[in-house]
This record gives structure tokens, sequence and C-alpha cells, in this order.
């Protein structure tokens, strides 16, 4: 089967003073349709520009460029302007990290709702308005068909997230991004939402690109796993694999860095990654993970070769055996 | 937003009998009235007399109330200048300036919004930088220069437009461009501005996302909320245009109110300079209210402040 999404060598480029910056670095992606891939990795490693790219919204300044990147099998870099407008919302949407702020001030939630179906079908208000609220519903709002008449400062932060998701799929499609969709929101809500949106893909049928740092998040609800740092992906494979065998140094210390219940001792220090993420403006040559990794070796100023832990299971190192660690890991596969 | 209006107008109606009982008193600390009204030649008994007729004797409070009750009756007193009603004097000449002032500050925003909007888009380019210097030049140029400058060009070269007098729509094209020229640039830079801060917000982010077509994008999403305070400096600026366009007035001959404070002012004709101020601030209170108004309605968290 053709994946939904398909991305070859996609590089993103900041101009920033003193070079550009190299955000991301080549990267490949694939989502199956109905698939939820989760890309997993520290603030500014690239995964919401990644997102942005896909979605052809990055800052005018930024430059993509891609050897592919086609959804469905159409390439939308050749797309115009207008095309890809049409794209976006319709076939693929996107929700954002700040529900706080990327609701318009100025409109009722039921024009923002309304507007986006509108934009993309022709079809009476009345009727958007009716899928409005059908959509509200679903996504847990109660008295939807009043709410409709409500600001974005009228609700709290956790219904704001869920109208941006009821907004997202009111043209049913195929593909949502989510982009930390939970980050800005307190602890007990955050599960609710995940939960949420894991139903509504299954239901819905729908491939999902959920980016978060949050791996207890990715072992309940990801089918596949990108781990990015510094601009590319160094380990990806389905999410049982990843944490089952997690190949690279950095996947290991990422896992090392959570607490697991019955597995971690009371009192125990959890792990920690040493240093910081080195800087992406000018060349990068060689493993840009190596100052930080316990098992750097001269050849890390080399570029490190792909390499094969298992069938689709692929990671990013020049030493194969360095890092293993199966201990922590096994409480968060038994959890998914 | 009804609470909201009504809160306003109460506030309004604060400042407004504030500002006219300053401008009440403010005359009364300039000179002794009965004293400019009985002249040079004048004996003490005269000044005496004439402060009991009209007056002038009686506690400030009774005087104030007492003027302030004439004045909403449209007894604004006599002009001894002018030799009229001072209500007779105004009206026509307050509508002149008012007129003025309105067509002015709608070319204004008419050229300026859009110009805003297109340096806002596309920031640091030609266009960009065209808008800024025509901005710059409407900011730096005195009105007085630019209107002779107007007249010479349009009614003393070309011959296309009267340079003086208010008898057609044709004599008040020449000071509505200079007035809104001298206003325009404040406008569009604050358009600019706004523009520039709203299209990096979030919200816009999310309009695209939705795949709303670019000229959605901007004028519901972007411009709705960069006018808000496009709005309330517009009302500043034509409020201060009603007293600020004596010069105008003056250099193309036209019976305006700028022109009539002007001359009462020099002539000492209180009764005039008084109701011209208490018309000019109640103006400017009720222009100001309205744009709070207006700002409620595009900005719906203000409603609730």
């Amino acid at each position: 089967m053709k994946p939904l999404l398909e991305v070859e060598d996609l590089v993103v480029d900041i101009p920033v003073a003193g070079g550009d910056l190299h955000a991301v670095r080549g990267i490949d992606l694939s989502v199956e349709k109905g698939e939820t891939l989760c890309i997993v990795g520290e603030s500014g490693c690239g995964k919401s520009l990644t997102s942005l790219a896909i979605m052809d919204l990055l800052p005018t300044k930024a430059r993509r460029h891609a050897a592919r990147i086609a959804f469905d099998g159409i390439e939308i870099q050749s797309l115009r302007p207008r095309q890809m407008a049409d794209m976006r919302g319709d076939r693929m949407a996107m929700i954002f990290q700040e529900p706080m702020t990327s609701l318009n001030p100025s409109y009722t939630i039921g024009n923002q709702l309304i507007e986006t179906y509108l934009a993309h079908r022709r079809t009476s208000t009345k009727e958007a308005r009716d899928r409005a609220i059908d959509l509200l519903e679903r996504v847990g709002i109660t008295a939807a068909a009043s709410r409709l008449a409500h600001y974005p400062h009228q609700l709290s932060g956790g219904l704001r997230q869920r109208v941006m998701i009821a907004m997202s799929l009111m043209c049913e499609p195929e593909l949502i991004i989510a982009d930390e969709p939970t980050t800005a929101l307190d602890v007990t809500i955050q599960a609710q939402i995940l939960l949420l949106l894991a139903e509504l893909q299954r239901e819905l049928g729908m491939a999902m690109i959920l980016i978060t740092h949050d791996l207890g998040v990715v072992a309940r609800v990801a089918d596949k796993v990108a781990v990015m740092y510094a601009g590319e992906i160094v380990e990806a494979g389905r999410a049982t694999d990843v944490f089952a065998s997690p190949s690279h140094p950095y996947t290991t210390g990422l896992l090392e860095c959570i607490p697991v219940p019955g597995k971690t001792a009371p009192g125990a220090r959890l792990g920690t990654i040493g240093g910081i993420v080195p800087s992406l403006v000018g060349d990068v040559a060689g493993c840009a993970f190596r100052d930080r990794c316990r098992f750097a070796a001269p050849t890390c100023a080399e570029p490190a070769p792909a390499q094969t832990a298992s069938v689709g299971h692929s990671y990013r190192c020049w030493f194969p055996e360095g890092a293993r660690m199966p201990s922590t890991v096994e409480g968060l596969v038994h959890g998914h | 937003m009804l609470y909201y209006s009504v809160k306003r107008f109460g506030l309004a109606l604060l400042v407004a009998v504030v500002v006219s009982f300053l401008s009440f008193q403010l005359l009364f600390l300039a000179s002794d009235p009965a004293i400019a009204l009985a002249g040079e030649a004048a004996t003490e008994e005269d000044i005496i007399a004439i402060r009991e007729f009209y007056g002038f004797d009686r506690p400030v409070l009774v005087q104030y109330i007492d003027w302030l009750g004439r004045f909403i009756r449209g007894d604004f007193g006599y002009s001894y200048y002018f030799n009229l009603p001072v209500s007779e004097l105004i009206l026509g000449r307050l509508g002149v300036t008012f007129q003025l002032g309105l067509v002015a500050v709608l070319l204004a925003i008419v050229v300026a919004v859009p110009l805003g909007v297109a340096a806002a888009i596309r920031p640091n380019t030609i266009i960009d930088r065209t808008a800024l210097v025509i901005s710059v030049l409407g900011q730096a140029m005195p009105s007085f220069w630019f209107a002779l400058v107007l007249i010479v060009v349009f009614s003393v070269n070309l011959r296309w437009l009267p340079a003086s007098g208010a008898d057609s729509w044709q004599h008040f094209i020449l000071p509505t461009i200079v007035i809104a020229y001298f206003a325009m640039p404040a406008i569009m830079r604050l358009t600019r501005g706004g523009m520039i801060e709203v299209l990096s917000a979030d919200y816009i982010r999310t309009a695209k996302a939705k795949g709303l077509r670019p000229f959605k994008v901007l004028f519901k999403h972007a411009l709705r909320n960069a006018i808000i305070p496009v709005v309330s400096l517009a009302a500043v600026q034509f409020g201060f245009m009603l007293s600020g366009s004596i010069v105008v007035e003056t250099i193309f001959a036209i019976d305006g109110a700028g022109q009539l404070a002007w001359e009462s002012i020099n002539r000492n004709d209180l009764a005039t300079v008084q109701a011209l101020i208490l018309l000019f601030a109640m103006i400017y209170v009720m222009i100001n209210f309205l744009a709070d108004l207006l700002n409620a309605w595009l900005d719906p968290r203000v409603r609730v402040a």
C-alpha cells in the first residue's frame, strides 16, 4: 500500500545573523493511512518546523526544500499556493501547541468553526452550523449549540483545545498533525485531550502525526516513532521495536529520564543527558550527538551511517552495540 | 455590551461636566470680564455697574449653573464683537469645520489603512519604503507650506481648483487634502505596526492552517485586530482637527469654527470663546465615546472591562 504521506530528504534552513540555521537536516518520514506517527525530541530539535514544512506554513524567511513531499501521491511542493490552501483544513489539518492564542479573539468560536467548513464545502451556513455543533459534542463539549456564541476568552484552555480539535476535524481530514497539543494545558487535562485525540483518530480512521516530548504518551498511542535530535531523525521504527530495543544512545538516554512505576526504585536517581544541544548555525559535521554521548569516539566526527536494528527499525550511529537499555523500557511497553 | 455602553456614557458625561466647568473658569482667570467689557475709558462706577448688570458679582458656582442651563437650552450668549447671538454665529461655521474634518479624516483612513496593510505584508520592500517616505513627508511638511504649494500648482498654474472661499464643494478639495495628509502618517504607521504584530500571531497561522484564502486571512482575521488602536487614534485626530484647522481655514479663507475661534480670542469676545471651547470639548468627548463603542464592537474582550 502506498503511504498517505511521504517525506524524503526534507531540509529547512533559517537565515540568521552569522549564516544559516540548519533547523531540519534531511529527514525522511512516511505515514500510512490511519496510522499514528510520533515525533519525539527536545525543544528546538526541529520537530515543529518539520510539521509546518509539511503544511507549507513555515515562517516567510524559512527556506524549505525536499526531494519529495507527497500527500496521497500529490507532490505538494509543486502545488500553487491556492491549491495548497484548498488542501489545508480539508485533507490535512493541524492542531497547535497554544490553545490560548490559536483562536482569533475577535470572533465567536461558532464563526471560526463554520468558516472552516464553508472554505472547503459548497454548503449552507445552516449545515455548517449543524456540523459544528455535532463536532463540539463529539469532542466532549456540553451545551454545544450555546457555546457557538462564545468568544475564545470565555473558555478555559482545555475547552479551547477541544474547540481547536473540533475545528481541525470539520472537513474530516485524512491526516491530522498535532504539535504538542497538550503542552500548554494542566496535567489533569493533558491525558483527557490525548485520549480524546486517539479515540477520534481510531473512529474516523485518520492518520496522525503527534509531536511531543512526552515518551509516556508515545508509548500509549504511537504505531511508529521517529526520534529527532538536532534537526535529524536519529532513530525510527515501530513503537514496540523502538521501546523494546532502543538503538541510538540518545533514545536510550531519553528513556532513562522517565520514571516507570514498579520498575524505578523509590529514591533512585533518574537518568539525565548531560550537555546541551549543539548550535546548528553554519556547517554541522559528523554526529550531532557526539558531544553528549557516553560512547563517543574519534570516528563520530564523520557523518554517522544509517544502521538497521530490525525490519523497519533504523538508527544513525557508528556503533551498533553501543547502547541497549532493556530494563526501563519494559514497563513502558507493558503500559501500552 | 449594554453595561459597558452605560458605563462609558457615564464616564463621558463626567468628563464633559468637568471640562465645561474648567472652560467656564478659565476665562475668569484670564482677565476680569467686566473690565474687558467696559473698555479703556470706563470709570470705576461703570465697571461695578457692568459687573452687577451681567451678574459677575455672584458666586462662581451660581454663575456656572446659570451659564450651563442657558447653554443646554441653546442660548450661548451674545457676541458683542460680532453683534450677533453666539448660537447663530457658531452653528453655520461649526458645520463647515465639522464637514471639513470628517471628510479629511475619512480620506486619511481610506488612504492610510490600505497603505499600512500593504506595507505590513511586505515589510522592508519598495512598497514599505515608499509608504514610509510618503508618511514622513506628511509628518514633516508644515500644513501652511503644503497648502501654499497646492494653491500654486492647482489654482494658480493649472487653474483647476479655486484657491479660497467656501462656496462650492470644489473649494473644499484642497483644504481637505491638506488636513488629510497631515492626519495620514500616524494612521498609516499605526496600521502597519499593528498588522505586522497581528500577522505573526498564532491565530493567523490557524487561519492559514484552516485553508482560508489570503484575502480572508488578511482582512477578516488580521485587520480587525490590528485596526483597534487605529480607531482610537482617528477619533483623537478628528477632535484635534476641529480645533486645530485654524491655519488651513485661514489660508483658504474658509469661514470655519477654527477661524472664528482665532478671531474671538484676539478680540476678547468672551461669550464666543466660551461657547466654542465647550462645543469643541463636547464633540471631542462624544467622538471618543463613539470610538469606545466601536472598539467594544471590534474587540469582545473590551466589553467586560
